[in-house]
């Protein structure tokens, strides 16, 4: 009796994994051309329902979606495959991690003609070894109601530049994240390195450790176990490094309506981050993986992003939508190093701020 | 019927039995393990074999070897104090709700460490309710949230052996003068031995190879071998430092169960096995109850404590209390391709972990089998190997998926077969260290009486073995289901996009900003809770003929 229950159980099991029924799995639209396309990206993309069933119908050609781990992770993945990539394109390397994805040669060349829609400051890589889809900055956010009158920074103003976090009235109220873990807070240490400059970001790391600076491994524990202003309950710091697209998504995903984000943004602390798509080196099916970044740099995939992914687009004539334009900060003129420096820099600077803050 | 000479009888089930487990490893363990860590000691043809010397020269490497081994003896140490109380309390008391806390135990094995690190930080956080006490990103911290994962493990795995003891024997004792404590010390504990050994093993390896508890809730500047080995292989891709502190991790690992194994050499006397139903008392004078009411306690105020805040936290709505991020999840706002409605993750769950459960058995029981008939010489080390997966970083062995099983006849990359495949590797040594203690300790001779009466060795096995083990069977399956529906780490690498676990969705609902994601994570964590206590109380009622009654 057990080994008949057994045999059903795994039955079912063999039977029910099957790939599922979502969106980019469905036999038989677009079938006859027997077309496809996987995209290799990490667990913080989203596309809306249906979006990739307008692809497959206009261009025949299936895609497949295989995400895992953060950026970071998924970047190392795929370049521990290179050998035997797992799929076609791959999206998710962005202009801090652009030059370890070169030098390990992971990707073909493909200039997509919808790159004359794309502002021509996001194009870093003149080989077209990669396609930029989407930008975000990485910005300090903070607490609106610790600031405001009645909370427990009242007397304090919001600090205007990061100068002012090393001061003594700041104390205690910043957390950051580790930058060898995390590409937001990679992405704070390399901002600071571009206003202190080589000389001087040591020693304002030093000045933030001795004022009481917090970090944190991930971006959910910074954001979720130590701001004050997320909806926890649990945090205490009133400055975050987080992201400029934080204080809309914080209004769009409210528990009800609000006017207004708890959050703001800092816009003197942010860094700019671009994100790149590239067709992967040894895939047999180049033709659909160029399709496909034509249709990522689309107006339909490019207005879709910001609600989902919490990104911008790179095409100019993409519209935003409302809670973007009410409630994102833009910043004028944020941080930006080239991908070279950040390349040939990373590690040691990552490791200096290790024994700076951290031993 | 020609009686078959006792060797060949003795060599050939064994070495047959212990097949399937030894593929098992073979195919899905030692061979990924064995591809990424030669990928960083001979990354182009040539042995890199310096890499050695140069990291292990390198004093952090030292302390980090050090803080991972003293503070799994310590978690260990605080799990054991706490839990076997717990487990006498459970498996000899016989009180009303049980069962009901018997799979409630269980549950803060399956939650993800992210989720419990919010929990305990509205404890011991500063904002916490004893905030005050500094506990905040302390070493304290880290060893109660040990203790807490943990906890069922040791009741569970002591409690199946516990619950059948005869009481009889210590209670002989009581009549010929010993006092109570010298009754336990040295009539039950010695009886109780393999149990608590097996059980302080896997705390120990759990806990050594601990990334989550660590990370989050130890502070930055903590950090255990398996923090470093994730932080070179997922972050830094130095396969170099991570194939050389994976080696260290591995050998610490083999020392660690072969030292476990090197005590349980003296196995106890077989003994007869009383039926559960038959050994439990009610807890009716005042000292019963007293023990009892006090691991009640501890159970509450340890595991109850941050499953409570966690629930309160998903009634949470603008105004008060109310349903509205369980509301939330029903329509998944964005409907995205990644979010997936839970109702799926919770499916995909339940179906992996019923896979896995059933993989883990079909791996396990015949190691198990195996094992319980000798355990000298070549059984030893086949002992130590089944134990290994449990000491191993989930990274390594996940990222050894991806480069090991690309190519044909094993290109299962991208299969769904990877998850309930990883989580067995997992939930397998809990079945045999659960279902080995048990089987040694069942009579041989009834096997033999058995035998004499005409059944054959199958035979024998189905109605007296079967029957014995089946309890502590049940249990197992148990734990290898809650094991794969909590698993986490490497899930969230080889799970493909559509088909998400509950423990990823949470993950993924964590990853974003807004006071209805922050709600609908904790509603999905209720519900992961719900889900798993209610399946383990369905496995444990499940009757099959005899199996399970005893």
């Amino acid at each position: 009796m057990a080994v008949i229950l057994a045999v059903g159980l795994v039955a079912m099991a063999c039977g029910s994994d099957e790939p599922g029924s979502s969106a980019g799995d469905e036999a038989g639209a677009g079938d006859e051309a027997g077309r496809e396309v996987t995209l290799v990206t990490h667990d913080s993309f989203a596309v809306s329902d249906g979006l990739f069933d307008d692809f497959t119908e206009d261009t025949g050609i299936e895609v497949r979606l295989l995400a895992s781990g953060d950026a970071g992770s998924a970047l190392n993945q795929a370049i521990l495959t290179k050998g035997n990539p797992q799929g076609d394109v791959f999206f998710g390397v962005d202009n801090t991690f652009l030059t370890r994805a070169f030098d390990e040669e992971l990707f073909v060349p493909y200039e997509s003609p919808a790159l004359s829609e794309v502002d021509e400051q996001f194009v870093l890589d003149d080989e077209h070894r990669v396609t930029p889809i989407d930008y975000g900055d990485v910005c300090l956010n903070y607490d609106r109601s610790f600031f405001a009158d009645g909370g427990e920074g009242a007397d304090l103003d919001v600090p205007a530049t990061l100068e002012d976090l090393a001061r003594p009235a700041y104390r205690d109220l910043l957390v950051v994240q580790n930058p060898a873990t995390s590409s937001p807070g990679l992405a704070f240490l390399l901002a600071t390195v571009s206003q202190f400059g080589e000389q001087g970001w040591r020693d304002f790391w030093d000045r933030l450790r001795d004022n009481g600076v917090a970090v944190s491994d991930g971006w959910e524990d910074a954001y979720y176990g130590q701001f004050s202003g997320s909806s926890s309950g649990t945090g205490e710091r009133p400055l975050v490094v987080s992201y400029a697209s934080s204080p809309p998504a914080e209004v769009a995903f409210a528990s009800e309506p609000i006017d207004e984000s708890p959050t703001g943004v800092i816009d003197a602390s942010c860094f700019r981050q671009v994100e790149f798509a590239g067709v992967l080196a040894g895939t047999d099916r180049a033709d659909e993986a160029g399709e496909l970044i034509d249709f990522m740099l689309s107006s339909a995939f490019q207005q879709d992003m910001p609600l989902n992914m919490f990104v911008f687009p790179v095409r100019t004539d993409a519209a935003l939508p409302e809670v973007f334009v009410e409630h994102a900060a833009t910043p004028e003129d944020p941080f930006e190093i080239a991908p070279q420096d950040i390349g040939a820099n990373r590690d040691r600077w990552i490791g200096e701020w290790t024994d700076t803050v951290l031993r | 019927m020609r009686p078959r000479s006792p060797l060949r009888r003795r060599l050939g089930p064994g070495v047959l039995l212990a097949a399937v487990p030894a593929g098992f490893l073979v195919v899905f363990f030692a061979y990924p393990v064995a591809t990424i860590v030669l990928a960083g000691l001979r990354p182009d043809g040539r042995w890199e074999l310096e890499a050695f010397t140069e990291i292990l020269a390198d004093p952090s490497v030292a302390e980090v070897l050090w803080f991972t081994l003293w503070q799994a003896a310590a978690s260990t140490g605080l799990t054991l104090v706490l839990a076997l109380p717990g487990a006498y309390v459970l498996a000899r008391y016989d009180f009303r709700g049980r069962s009901l806390v018997r799979a409630a135990i269980t549950v803060p094995f399956v939650l993800p460490t992210v989720v419990v690190a919010s929990a305990f930080l509205a404890i011991v956080g500063p904002r916490g309710v004893i905030g005050g006490a500094g506990l905040h990103q302390s070493i304290w911290a880290v060893l109660v949230a040990h203790a807490f994962f943990n906890y069922a493990v040791v009741v569970r795995t002591v409690g199946g052996l516990w619950a059948h003891l005869d009481p009889r024997m210590a209670e002989a004792a009581q009549v010929l003068g010993a006092g109570r404590a010298r009754a336990f010390r040295e009539v039950t504990l010695p009886l109780l031995r393999p149990a608590i050994a097996a059980s302080a093993a896997i705390v120990f390896l759990f806990t050594f190879t601990s990334f989550g508890v660590v990370v989050l809730l130890g502070g930055p500047r903590r950090a255990t071998l398996e923090v470093e080995i994730v932080r070179a292989t997922r972050d830094l891709l130095d396969l170099r430092l991570a194939a050389v502190l994976a080696l260290v991790q591995l050998v610490a690992v083999v020392a660690i169960v072969a030292v476990y194994g090197w005590l349980q050499a003296h196995a106890p006397a077989r003994q007869r096995l009383r039926a559960g139903a038959e050994v439990a008392v009610r807890a009716t004078s005042a000292r019963r109850r007293l023990v009892l009411g006090a691991n009640l306690a501890v159970m509450a105020v340890l595991l109850g404590a941050p499953l409570a805040i966690l629930v309160e936290r998903s009634f949470r709505a603008p105004g008060g209390y109310g349903l509205g991020s369980y509301r939330a999840l029903g329509e998944s706002a964005a409907a995205s391709t990644l979010f997936v409605p839970p109702v799926e993750a919770i499916g995909n769950s339940v179906v992996f972990a019923l896979a896995a459960t059933v993989i883990a058995l079909v791996v396990g029981v015949p190691a198990a089998v195996a094992l319980a008939r000798r355990r000298r010489g070549g059984w030893r080390a086949f002992d130590v190997a089944l134990m290994l997966p449990l000491g191993t970083s989930a990274v390594t062995v996940g990222f050894g998926f991806l480069i090991a099983l690309d190519a044909p006849p094993l290109d299962l990359r991208a299969s769904p077969m990877l998850i309930p495949i990883a989580h067995a590797l997992v939930a397998m040594p809990f079945v045999v260290r659960i279902l080995v203690p048990v089987l040694t300790s069942i009579d041989v001779r009834l096997r033999e009486a058995a035998a004499v009466l005409g059944a054959g060795p199958v035979r024998v096995w189905r109605e007296v073995d079967l029957a014995i083990v089946g309890r502590a069977l049940l249990v197992a399956c148990g734990f290898a289901f809650a094991i794969s529906i909590g698993e986490f780490g490497a899930t969230l690498l080889i799970a493909r996009a559509d088909t998400p676990t509950l423990p990823v969705a949470i993950f993924r609902f964590l990853g974003r900003p807004g006071a209805a994601s922050f709600g609908q994570a904790m509603a999905m964590s209720t519900i992961l809770m719900v889900v798993t206590a209610s399946a383990i109380l369905v496995i444990e009622r499940f009757r099959v003929g005899d199996v399970g009654q005893f």
